[in-house]
Order: C-alpha cells, then sequence, then structure tokens
C-alpha cells in the first residue's frame, strides 16, 4: 500500500514523463530573491532540516542549495499581500483555491490577500515535490509549514517589537495581537524594512485538522469571475504584438516520413514564414487563414510504414508483442499459485480488453513563443512546466536559466498534457520568423497527435473456495500498465505481473493511470468469484478483506445506496472499490437492462475517503468529474484506428458524456480529519466501470469483460474484440 | 462588411466564408467565446444570434449582415453580472472553466424562451454542450437558480 501522505500531481504521469532531476543549483540568494519581490518575510520550504545545516534560524548569504531541495516560497510584502509562489499549475482541479485556503489558514490572513503564482519557471522553486518519490512531501504540507513558520516568525518579531513575551500572541486576519487584545500590529508594518529568509523546519507545529477555520469549508473557486465572464486568458486566448498565427503539416499517419517536401508555393504568399527541418514542417502568417492557405500550398510526398495494427486486431499485437514483466507495481509472488488453483472448488478464467481512449480537454494543446535577447519565453498549458523547460532547454541548446515556461490556468488536462509539443513547434516556427508564434491545436491533432490511456489486455484467474475464501489470485496485464494491480483482497496465493508491449498508438498517463483497467478486472473477477459460489458481491468482498477504510467506504455506499433493498424487475445491482494514492473509493450502480439489451444507468452512489477534506464541493466536483469521465470510458469511449490513421478524431465521431448520460449521482464524502489529506484527482473514476458491469451482470448474466462495454447502447456487443 | 457585436458595430474585412468564431477572437479580440471542436459539437463556441444559440465555429461570415450576435462579453450589464453567470458563481459549477462561455450562452437562451424550464427541458436544450471535466449536474442546479431569480 501507498504511503497515506504521497499527494503525486492531481493526474500523476507515467515513470517515462518523470522530468530529469534538475541539475542546476536554485541560489538562495537573499538580495536576488527580494530584488524580485521587495521587502518583507519570505519563507522557503526545503526539503531538508536547513536550521541544523545552517546552525541557526536564518540561513548564510549565498546558501546554494540544489533546486530540487526547495519545494516552495511564501512571502509576506510590506503590502501585506501573502506571495505564494509553487510549481503545481491549475488544470481545473481548484488547486489554486485549496492551497489558498491553507495558506490562509496557517497564516491566519484573509483569503482576499493571498496571491498564487503557479507554474511559471523563472518564479517558482524547481517542482521537485511534485513528481518525486513516495517520500517526497506534497505540496499542501510543504506550503503549511511554510505559512506555520511564517506565523511563528511574525509572532517573535512583534513580540520583539513590544518588548514582550510571544506566548501571549497570536495571528489573526493578517495581525498579530496580543491576547488581551490591547495591541494590534498588521503583517505589513512588521515586515516592512526587513529582508528576511527564513528555512522552514520540518518539525514546525501545524494546525490540526479537527482546529481548521478556513480549510474544511467551501470557499468558492478563486477567481471564479473572470471564468463566468470569459476574461480569463487561456494560452489560446492570448496575444503579443506583431504575433504570426502557427500551422504545422501533420503526416498523412503514424511512421509517414517526408520524402521530398517544396515550401516554395507557400513562401511565395506575403508574410508567411515556412519550415522544414527533419519530419518538422510548418508555416506561419499574420493571421491564421493565411497560414492555413499556406499550409495547403506545401507540397510533400509522403513514404508510409504498412501492415499497421487496427483497433480490431489490437488486442492480438499488444499480447503478441508483450515483453518482460516490468516490475513496476507489482507485488511480489506469493504461495503455490499452481497448488491454490488446483486445490479450489471453484476456478474463474477471464480475460479483459481496453480499448484506447482520449482525454479530450476541451481546449486542445496551444503555446505562444517569443524570443528576446536570446532568451526563450513560451506560455503553454501543460501539467509540467519544469519538463517543458527542460524540454525546450534541449531542442534548443540553451541553459534552463535561458527558457521560461509559464502555465497559465488551462483548460484541463487529466493526465494528457505532460507533454511540450505545442510548445517546441511554437518556439521552432518563432525562432525562424523572428516574431511571436502561437500554436493551437485542432481538435483532430488533438486527438492523433497527443497521446492516449494505453489499450490493454488483462487475464484473470482465481480460485475460490465454497465459504468464500481465494486460494488463488494470478494477474496478468498486458500493456496496459502497472498502477493498481495490487490486490488488498486476502488470498492464499498470488502472481500479479505487468507486461509492457509495442504500442502501435503514443500512449501515456490518464487520469488514475492503469489503475481504471486493472480495478475493472479485478472487481469484475471478485463479482464473478461471488456469484460463483452464490454469495452475495458486498458481503464477498467484506469476508475478504482487512483493511478497515476499505471496508468502511464499501459499507457507507452501500448503505446510501440501499444495497439490500428489493429490486425491480430487470434491474440490477453492481458494486466496486478499490484505493489509490491514499484514497478509497467504494461505488454501487443501479442499471435496467430491457428485453433487447438496451442498458441504461439509472444511479450512482459513491463514497469516498482521502483523508482529511481541504473543500468539501471542490472535492465533491473532484469526485462528480471523475465518475462521469469514468463513465465514458465504462459505456462508449473508444479510439478506432487503421492504418496509422485515427479514425474517429472529432467530438461528432468519438463520443464522450453529455447531459443526458448522467444517471443520478450521489457522492458520501467521508472527512477523515485525523488522516492526512491526499490527492483526490484519480481515485475516484476507479469504480464506476465494474460496478456498472457487476450490475449488468447482476440482471442479466452477461459478463461484459470489454471497456468500453456498451458503445451501441446494448449489452453483448463489444466493440473490438481480440 | 459590417457586423454587430455585443450592440456594437465593427467594419471587418474577411472572407464572406470565414466562420464567426476565428473572427471574433483573431480579428476582434473577443476570446471569451472557445474552440472545441471546429464542427459545432461541443458548444464552446456558442453565441447568439438575433437571441437564438449558434455554434460560432461552423457559422459563416455570409450569413451574418444585419444580424445582432450576443457574446459571452456581452452579458454583463454595467459591471453587473447575468443572472445566469451570478449563479454559475454562486453553485461555484465549473472546474477548468473552458466549457462555461458556451455553457452560460446556451442557457442565456434557453431561460429567455422558457424562464422556468424542467430539469428535462435543461438537459435537452444543453445537451450539445460539453464539460469533459463533467459538471454537468452543477450547471444544471446553476440554470436552476438562475430561473428562480
Amino acid at each position: 500500500m501507498k504511503s497515506s501522505d504521497y499527494s503525486p500531481h492531481p493526474f500523476e504521469p507515467t515513470d517515462d514523463e518523470l522530468p530529469q532531476q534538475s541539475s542546476i543549483h536554485f541560489m538562495m540568494d537573499r538580495r536576488k530573491f527580494f530584488k524580485a519581490t521587495g521587502g518583507g518575510l519570505a519563507v522557503a520550504f526545503v526539503l531538508y532540516d536547513m536550521l541544523s545545516y545552517a546552525g541557526e534560524n536564518t540561513l548564510a548569504e549565498n546558501a546554494s542549495l540544489s533546486d530540487s531541495q526547495v519545494g516552495a516560497w511564501i512571502h509576506i510584502g510590506e503590502d501585506g499581500i501573502v506571495s505564494v509562489f509553487t510549481g503545481k499549475v491549475e488544470v481545473g482541479q481548484n488547486i489554486r483555491t485549496s492551497l489558498s485556503q491553507i495558506v490562509a489558514e496557517e497564516l491566519m490572513v484573509p483569503m482576499a490577500s493571498i496571491k498564487m503564482i503557479m507554474g511559471d519557471t523563472d518564479q517558482v522553486p524547481y517542482d521537485a515535490g511534485t513528481y518525486g518519490s513516495l517520500t517526497t512531501p506534497k505540496m499542501g504540507t510543504q506550503l503549511r509549514k511554510a505559512a506555520a513558520t511564517a506565523r511563528q516568525a511574525l509572532i517573535e518579531m512583534a513580540a520583539k517589537q513590544w518588548n514582550v513575551s510571544a506566548d501571549g500572541l497570536k495571528a489573526e486576519n493578517g495581525s498579530i495581537v496580543n491576547v488581551a487584545g490591547s495591541q494590534k500590529i498588521f503583517f505589513g508594518k512588521l515586515t516592512a524594512g526587513q529582508q528576511l529568509l527564513l528555512p522552514v523546519s520540518d518539525k514546525v507545529k501545524v494546525i490540526s485538522a479537527s482546529d481548521w477555520q478556513v480549510a474544511g469549508k467551501t470557499i468558492p473557486k478563486v477567481n471564479g469571475r473572470l471564468f463566468v465572464t470569459g476574461k480569463h486568458p487561456y494560452v489560446s486566448d492570448m496575444n503579443l504584438p506583431g504575433m504570426l498565427y502557427g500551422k504545422v503539416l501533420r503526416p498523412p499517419a503514424y511512421q509517414a516520413k517526408p520524402l521530398k517536401v517544396d515550401l516554395s508555393k507557400a513562401l511565395a504568399i506575403k508574410g508567411v514564414v515556412a519550415v522544414h527541418d527533419g519530419n518538422f514542417i510548418a508555416v506561419a502568417a499574420p493571421d491564421i487563414r493565411t497560414a492555413n492557405k499556406a499550409l495547403h500550398e506545401i507540397n510533400v510526398s509522403w513514404q508510409e510504414t504498412a501492415g499497421q495494427p487496427s483497433h480490431k486486431n489490437i488486442f492480438e499485437y499488444l499480447v503478441k508483442y508483450a515483453g518482460a514483466n516490468s516490475n513496476r507495481n507489482t507485488p511480489a509472488a506469493q504461495g503455490d499459485i499452481v497448488k491454490g488453483l488446483a486445490s479450489a472448488n471453484f476456478k474463474y478464467s477471464q480475460t479483459y480488453h481496453i480499448n484506447y481512449i482520449a482525454h479530450v480537454p476541451l481546449e486542445p494543446r496551444a503555446a505562444l513563443a517569443q524570443w528576446t535577447d536570446g532568451k526563450l519565453t513560451v506560455w503553454t498549458g501543460t501539467q509540467r512546466p519544469f519538463g517543458v523547460q527542460n524540454e525546450l532547454a534541449e531542442i534548443f541548446k540553451l541553459d534552463k536559466e535561458k527558457v521560461r515556461v509559464m502555465m497559465p490556468d488551462t483548460g484541463s488536462g487529466y493526465g494528457g498534457k505532460h507533454s511540450g509539443e505545442a510548445a517546441i513547434e511554437a518556439a521552432r516556427l518563432s525562432q525562424a520568423a523572428k516574431k511571436p508564434v502561437k500554436i493551437v491545436w485542432t481538435r483532430e491533432e488533438e486527438f492523433t497527435w497527443a497521446y492516449l490511456r494505453p489499450g490493454g489486455v488483462i487475464e484473470v484467474e482465481a480460485g475460490v473456495d465454497k465459504d468464500g475464501s481465494i486460494t488463488a489470485w494470478k494477474f496478468i496485464n498486458y500493456n496496459s500498465g502497472g498502477a493498481g494491480q495490487s490486490t488488498q483482497y486476502k488470498t492464499v496465493s498470488q502472481q500479479i505481473t505487468h507486461l509492457p508491449s509495442n504500442s502501435p498508438l503514443k500512449q501515456g498517463s490518464y487520469r488514475g493511470l492503469a489503475t481504471v483497467a486493472n480495478v475493472f478486472a479485478r472487481e469484475s473477477a471478485m463479482t464473478d468469484l461471488a456469484r460463483l459460489i452464490n454469495m452475495d458481491q458486498l458481503a464477498f468482498r467484506l469476508k475478504n478483506l482487512e483493511d478497515d477504510r476499505f471496508i468502511a467506504v464499501l459499507k457507507k455506499a452501500a448503505d446510501a445506496f440501499g444495497w439490500g433493498d428489493n429490486k425491480p424487475a430487470g434491474h440490477g445491482f453492481g458494486i466496486a472499490g478499490g484505493f489509490e494514492k491514499g484514497d478509497y473509493v467504494a461505488c454501487c450502480a443501479e442499471v435496467v437492462v430491457n428485453n433487447n439489451r438496451e442498458v441504461k444507468v439509472l444511479r450512482v452512489v459513491q463514497a469516498f475517503d482521502c483523508g482529511a477534506i481541504v473543500n468539501p464541493h471542490h472535492l465533491e466536483s473532484q469526485v462528480m468529474g471523475s465518475i462521469i469521465q469514468g463513465l465514458g470510458g465504462a459505456l462508449f469511449e473508444a479510439v478506432e484506428f487503421a492504418n496509422g490513421r485515427i479514425l474517429n478524431p472529432g467530438l461528432s465521431s468519438y463520443r464522450v458524456p453529455r447531459f443526458s448520460d448522467i444517471p443520478k449521482i450521489e457522492i458520501v464524502l467521508i472527512d477523515r480529519k485525523d488522516m492526512p489529506s491526499a490527492g483526490a484527482g484519480e481515485a475516484a473514476i476507479i469504480g464506476i466501470a465494474p460496478a456498472i458491469r457487476n450490475a449488468i451482470a447482476d440482471v442479466a448474466g452477461i459478463a461484459l469483460n470489454t471497456l468500453p462495454m456498451v458503445p451501441n447502447g446494448v449489452a453483448n456487443s463489444p466493440i473490438a474484440k481480440g | 462588411m459590417v457586423l454587430t457585436v455585443n450592440g456594437k458595430t465593427y467594419e471587418v474585412n474577411t472572407d464572406p466564408d470565414a466562420d464567426l468564431l476565428s473572427v471574433l477572437r483573431n480579428e476582434l479580440q473577443l476570446t471569451g467565446s472557445k474552440y472545441g471542436c471546429g464542427e459545432g459539437a461541443c458548444g464552446a463556441c456558442t453565441v447568439l444570434i438575433n437571441g437564438k444559440p449558434a455554434r460560432s465555429c461552423i457559422t459563416t461570415m455570409a450569413t451574418l449582415a444585419g444580424k445582432d450576435i450576443t457574446t459571452i462579453e456581452g452579458l454583463e450589464t454595467n459591471g453587473k453580472l447575468h443572472p445566469v453567470q451570478m449563479a454559475c458563481l454562486t453553485t461555484d459549477a465549473f472546474q477548468c472553466s473552458y466549457c462555461a462561455p458556451g455553457m452560460i450562452m446556451s442557457a442565456v437562451s434557453l431561460l429567455d424562451q422558457n424562464p422556468s424550464p424542467t430539469e428535462a427541458a435543461i438537459v435537452s436544450a444543453m445537451n450539445g454542450n460539453i464539460c469533459r471535466c463533467g459538471t454537468y449536474p452543477y450547471i444544471i442546479k446553476a440554470i436552476q437558480l438562475a430561473s428562480q431569480s
């Protein structure tokens, strides 16, 4: 089980997407820092206890720290504004709001005085905390400790000024006051004229979740008005003087190579800049229509690669080209699996198929690039600004200090925007044009040239005894990934394997990574095992669980759902659960299947436990969004492809959930104030597909083992069966 | 040609087959309306043409002579938000909010035509608008709240 203090990016990257550990050193240079921020008090969260390193309460001038050791800054200016510098980015998960709440809570300042500076590589510390190992403290914890340190420092400054003991002072509404209420001084007054830079002690005492006043409450999106008025500038909305619009000429298929490229007709159009460098062929023009026109005027002969698999034979292909066990996220084998299978009262064997799906962030990839005096500045919607900075520095052979990546709040990602394609394209065109260039991908480009949630094949073999004991659990995942493969159900023997394959499509991370696929297979199998021995699906799970939090979410969901209630004819109940990233989820679904085997999902109840809740409404939104996004992959989303081409690269051909697809959804949040807050953007997606599948099995006896399950709305017509 | 947007007239020099969304965003710098699909399938680009919702990404300039266009930028009056915008803020409906302008324009048109829609009427009127973050239940609540104001 993962450490409960593990809180990754809301949508975790796969290992190969991780940014390189930075080799440059971020100078904790007091003068340089305050030159940028103005005077005041700054607190830096460092990943090691720098107090012992420096031997005192302040850092030596020009103390050099590896930039991966600095997690976040908080600065309290002379105007009382609290600036929070973090490499985290906002993609709709409302982290800008919840991190503000955490700082407001510890510092005892109004929310309005907090300014979040996020995802700007020139201003924020390298975001090593985001994608690090399980032991890396999470950003919320870092900021909480930095803010608590700042509060304590301010109290001590006031105590010194008033010549009283710090014990009788407290922070309140942006001021330090004495308990008697006779003295009061604003933070800004205290920090005026100071240039104090403090490292954070890892031992600093923070406010307990049970005493939270601001954190733990529903507070609306901090910059909400900008969004409902259309005023928030997404990257695709941005403009610079003299800016050109860029377009990239895409190959007709994956692996196609340009043999002959003739730019002359495009270059003959007034104002057009055209670039051909290896496989990169692109144009820029003063307006988008001219850019499109110039793109059409480029003459290219392509060499295509024959024999690429299609969605019709992809599953055989993935199994055929599977490599060796990745040993990533795969628990060690235990017990005698052969004996466990042979001795079981009932044996079970099923193969599950997972189709490729697309993230479909409503804002496609976009970037605006500008070169000024050898320095490259790029605004782009990416979940990894420092990763994109790395990519750009490598491609253009620049020091990282010469590349600035900025990430304005972006039109979502869901794990699909870890890469910097549009940034690289815009920067290349801008370099050639010597003018700023903006690139906004079309929906077709986003479907075709971004990356997809991997497809995969999962084989499950299990043995179960009449009394409900699991004797053997054998689980093989081909290609879709190892995340979430471990089972928490008791078993006498187990063997769990992840075999990466040679994916013909570009694949990458997705909300929950492979946990969606692995939990679908595991939880489907659990219900099938229960059905084999005529035991209730819920009772069978409870019998085989020991983890109290898992048991609690299952019971909460079942209670709210009315698990034991009578069902109308034609209705089925299904349940599924899982754990991931310190979160526990249980989902119940009710479906109706008519005589034509048409499936309708009527209602869903999901219980969710992610530790202490920071913002109940925003958490509920994350859970709701996960269920609804998960519904698409469960029922009808699938990327179709053949001959290196995506066949449904548009929103009229690739179906995502709409208003009319949404069943009645009830969410039960469990607030564990005694537990650290975990990230909540991923685990909530894993329960919906198997819950629906198990409800269909319950009413119709049909085992749908392919995601999506009912692309045409009818059970027993899974597409692309391998 | 002359284009009337949010009560203002603009002289626009563009091809008659240019799409309205590109003209709004790139020439008039009215970037509130969003590109999401380019085929009228997601609703992010929704504007009102003579009060009726339209997908500006598939609306050509040639069809717009003499018509009144309203975009998200035209909803606020004297710094006061439209009731649908207010209701979206009150319910804190959106996540990434990229769909918000299109959603709000579709909802404004719905409430203009049907001030007290049933939930089924809301679903039917809004079904052309996609929210990939999955905030649909909150958007329905926001429209219901706006219909009461």
